[in-house]
């Protein structure tokens, strides 16, 4: 039998399980570059708004780090500006989370075992996973090309935004591809994936803060930096500017050695396990397991260590990045304003808008995983674990509990760690914000991303079933209202249902507790409904 | 003594398909009761009622006394429970597996674990991720038989286990019976009924259609006669209980219902005997019959 028989149904079969999924993430991004580029039309009708706020954008490391390098002033250069970073880590996370789905998740339901015993050859799986999520790459980036087009985009910048969006996409289909060889279980590979593109952002992020401005006052080199991530390859396309069609090669030299290595590794390795063989465990429990609790904490603290010190470190990096902000927008008024319009607010002091707007990116980190350690719930519950556990004498609420517990307080280290962080690498770095504020700046932001957790644990209890989707759809809409809101034009009042335009922008501005009242009070009572649904309703397995 | 299940008229319905549809289940206490049926009969559902993990439509469900939905955790503390599929967590070992479930039950004897993990040959350093089917239920099994409860339910907990771990599972079956215990033991090893189970329910379709002792249950089933006599045999087919007949000269073969056997035999007496063989009722007739798609109810628990 070949290595690769048996691929063709294995495709199929991958392309029906992700017949809405990926759809949805490629129509989305469709959709959300025609909403950004109608944006910046309406906002930046004439050549001299655009110059005047890209002269604004360049001169401020912490914009740059969010939204790349301006590579020009005609209206495609400002959608570039505006929405391509975003938009290469969105194919970033549909490639990784496609990939896992098609590979270790399979395996880890136990799916592989059964196709592989029907005439399927060993390489037929990842090569199905990868027939199917570059496909979508390549469709992702067809898409995105016609809506630009279609938008009345040039022709040239058109092709190289979706080119360099595909591709981008490949790059993490290939380091996904590796992460499922090597990892056990779907869930560490996921995290380890979506990590792997928010270090990209980062290391593309810090590359370009860091760049240098060219002699038009508008264009901004980026640092070597950059070029280390492949976030950062995409972004040096520089569609809508000086196309360099050379760079799309890089992405897609990684994809082949990751692809070659992940083959590789799938020769050296059994079904169902790592490369890394299972050590054996304590064959009797310690006591600090025995309790709801105590198993909650043992599920999760793997991911919980992985979020808190990602988190953390991420904080550093900003902190480090205040005293430089402030050096570089002395006097650049064109800059707060973008600054501001980041953050939520206007301030004086530009370094507190710029923490601010940190902070807000940093509350929906925490969301995040706040989402994610509630969904754990769930996949206990389908996984027929929570059944062995609710047939002894624990409770649902008392069950429930515990993981919430486990959410909640993740989530609290997280961000007053994280805050912590960002004012020790500003102290150090010369400025004077301080620990006390950031932390608390950090703190500030968890009401929100408790409001999120209400959510899942109101869709957990009241539609099991389909938790999953609506928790997540749920975060990407507080995402996509809260934070990009303004990006792609919406109305206030669609920007208000997301729990993310409710927090203070501290410390560009005084604490105050009525929003935080608010969104607690939210959270306490979604989570009472959810609470209370899950407590009624059978257990659905 | 109260029953320790009394269960009435259970009903439970997913969507459009009644999984439970009018159930009755008698288990006595300190009796091992067989729940017995064909895939898809119900036993699993009734199970996860009795447990409080499904909501009843409507009936009468009583365990040990209480309302399993709404005195869950009371009751939990007094059973042990082993489901059909084990899932446990892909990275903790057997033992922590084990003393979790045991402790979150209420607690486990020390000793009685590491008997039954010698029994049952378990290695518990193991992660439950590399455990094969057979040996996820060994710790379901351990986890449950450590605790001192009242009463087990037990949901097809031998389908994966070797013929030696059968026989290890059923002295444990035997020893928890003889302090007084009560279990429920859904499965589809007739042996293992036959040994174990004093009284028996069988479902079907969600309804039970056969509920009671072992001996009572032999009754219903036939028992196969053949004859030989120096005479013709005649007058058979006037008699009731008789099936199947086949009737050729001095010959003659049939099924006669258990409770009509005798009957038989006196009429049988008048004749000249040389040769009779008959085999004796087995519970698999019986099943088989119950579980055949063909037999409507009616004439089943006739
Ligand atoms: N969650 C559910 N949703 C819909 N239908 C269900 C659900 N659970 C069980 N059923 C249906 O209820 C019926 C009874 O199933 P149950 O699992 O109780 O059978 P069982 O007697 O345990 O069978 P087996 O011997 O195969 O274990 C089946 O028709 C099954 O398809
Ligand atoms: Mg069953």
């Amino acid at each position: 039998m070949s290595a690769y028989a048996g691929t063709g149904r294995l495709i199929r079969l991958a392309a029906r399980r992700d017949r809405i999924q990926l759809p949805i993430w490629i129509l989305a991004s469709a959709a959300v570059m025609g909403a950004g580029v109608a944006a910046v039309a309406d906002e930046f009708p004439t050549e001299a708004g655009r110059v005047s706020a890209l002269q604004a954008a360049g001169g401020s490391p912490a914009v740059l780090l969010m939204r790349g390098t301006p590579v020009g002033t005609d209206l495609g250069a400002l959608v570039n500006f505006r929405n391509f970073s975003s938009m290469l880590v969105v194919v970033g996370l549909m490639s990784t989370f496609a990939m896992v789905r098609h590979t270790r998740q399979n395996e880890e339901t136990g799916r592989a075992e059964l196709i592989g015993s029907g005439v399927v050859g060993r390489h037929a799986a990842l090569t199905a996973a990868l027939t199917v999520t570059i496909a979508a790459n390549l469709l992702l980036g067809a898409l995105v090309t016609a809506t630009l087009l279609g938008s009345g985009l040039a022709v040239d910048g058109s092709l190289a935004f979706g080119a360099a969006c595909a591709v981008t996409g490949m790059a993490f289909t290939g380091i996904a591809a590796i992460a499922a060889q090597l990892f056990q279980g779907a869930r560490a590979t996921n995290a380890f994936a979506a990590t792997a593109v928010g270090v990209a952002f980062m290391v593309r992020g810090v590359g370009d803060a860091l760049g240098e401005r060219a002699a038009d006052g508008i264009q901004v080199n980026s640092a070597w930096l950059s070029w280390l991530s492949p976030l950062g390859w995409g972004a040096q396309v520089r569609p809508y500017g000086d196309e360099r069609w050379w760079v799309l090669a890089l992405p897609v030299a990684l994809l082949v050695v990751c692809v070659g290595a992940a083959f590789a590794l799938v020769d050296r390795r059994d079904l169902g396990a790592g490369l890394l063989p299972d050590r054996p465990g304590p064959a009797i429990a310690s006591r600090s397991l025995l309790s709801p609790l105590g198993l909650a904490w043992r599920l999760n603290r793997g991911a919980t260590y992985g979020w808190v010190i990602g988190s953390a470190v991420s904080g550093l990096a900003i902190g480090s990045l205040g005293a430089a902000v402030n050096d570089a927008m002395a006097g650049n008024e064109g800059a707060s304003e973008l600054l501001g319009q980041l953050a939520g607010t206007g301030g004086p002091d530009l370094v507190d808008v710029f923490f601010a707007a940190m902070m807000n990116i940093f509350g929906v980190l925490a969301a995040s995983f706040a989402v994610q350690i509630l969904l754990r719930l769930r996949a206990e519950e389908s996984g027929g674990q929570a059944e062995a556990v609710l047939a002894t004498a624990v409770g649902r609420a008392k069950w429930l509990a515990s993981h919430l517990t486990c959410a909640v307080g993740g989530a609290a280290a997280m961000l007053v760690l994280t805050g912590a962080g960002a004012g020790l690498a500003d102290a150090a770095a010369g400025g004077d914000t301080g620990v006390v504020t950031l932390a608390g700046a950090g703190l500030a932001q968890l009401p929100a991303a408790l409001a999120m957790a209400g959510f899942v644990v109101l869709v957990f209890g009241g539609l099991p079933r389909l938790s999953v989707t609506l928790a997540w759809a749920g975060l990407a809409l507080a995402i996509t209202f809260g934070l990009l809101g303004d990006v792609i034009g919406l109305p206030q009042s669609v920007r208000d249902l997301s729990p993310f335009s409710h927090v203070p922008a501290i410390p560009a501005v005084a604490a105050t507790a009525g929003p935080i009242v608010g969104l607690l009070a939210v959270a306490a009572v979604l989570t009472a409904a959810g609470a209370v649904l899950f407590r009624r309703r059978d257990l659905a397995l | 003594m109260n029953d320790a299940l009394e269960v009435t008229g259970l009903v439970k319905a997913f969507g459009s398909t009644r999984a439970l549809d009018g159930l009755d289940l008698h288990v006595r206490t300190g009796e091992v009761h067989g729940f017995l049926g064909p895939n898809g009969a119900g036993k699993t559902t009734t199970i996860r009622v009795l447990l409080g993990l499904l909501h009843a439509d409507s009936g009468q469900v009583k365990v040990l006394g209480g309302d399993p939905w709404k005195d869950a955790v009371a009751l939990h503390h007094r059973l042990a429970y082993v489901p059909g599929d084990v899932n446990l967590w892909p990275n903790l070992s057997g033992g922590e597996a084990i003393d979790l479930l045991g402790d979150l039950r209420g607690g486990l004897d020390k000793a009685r674990r590491q008997e039954l993990m010698e029994r049952f040959q378990l290695d518990p350093a193991k992660r439950c991720r590399t455990y094969s089917k057979g040996n996820r239920q060994k710790v379901a099994l351990v986890a449950a038989f450590a605790s001192d409860v009242e009463l087990f339910i037990l949901d097809e907990p031998t389908s994966g286990l070797d013929p030696l771990m059968e026989a290890a599972f059923q002295q444990t079956v035997r020893e928890v019976s003889g302090r007084g215990a009560t279990v429920l033991l859904s499965s589809h090893i007739f042996s293992e009924v036959e040994a174990l189970c004093s009284r028996v329910s069988i479902i079907r379709d969600g309804r039970t259609v056969e509920s009671g002792t072992l001996a009572e249950l032999r009754h219903l089933t036939r028992t196969a006669v053949a004859v030989e006599a120096a005479e013709p045999i005649t007058g058979l087919d006037g008699l009731p209980g008789v099936h199947d007949l086949v009737a050729e000269g001095m010959r003659a073969s049939f099924d006669v219902d258990s409770a009509e056997l005798p009957g038989v035999l006196r009429h049988l007496a008048a004749f000249e005997v040389h040769v009779l063989t008959s085999h004796p009722p087995t519970l698999e007739k019986l099943f088989m019959r119950h579980y055949g798609n063909g037999v409507p109810v009616s004439e089943v628990s006739r």
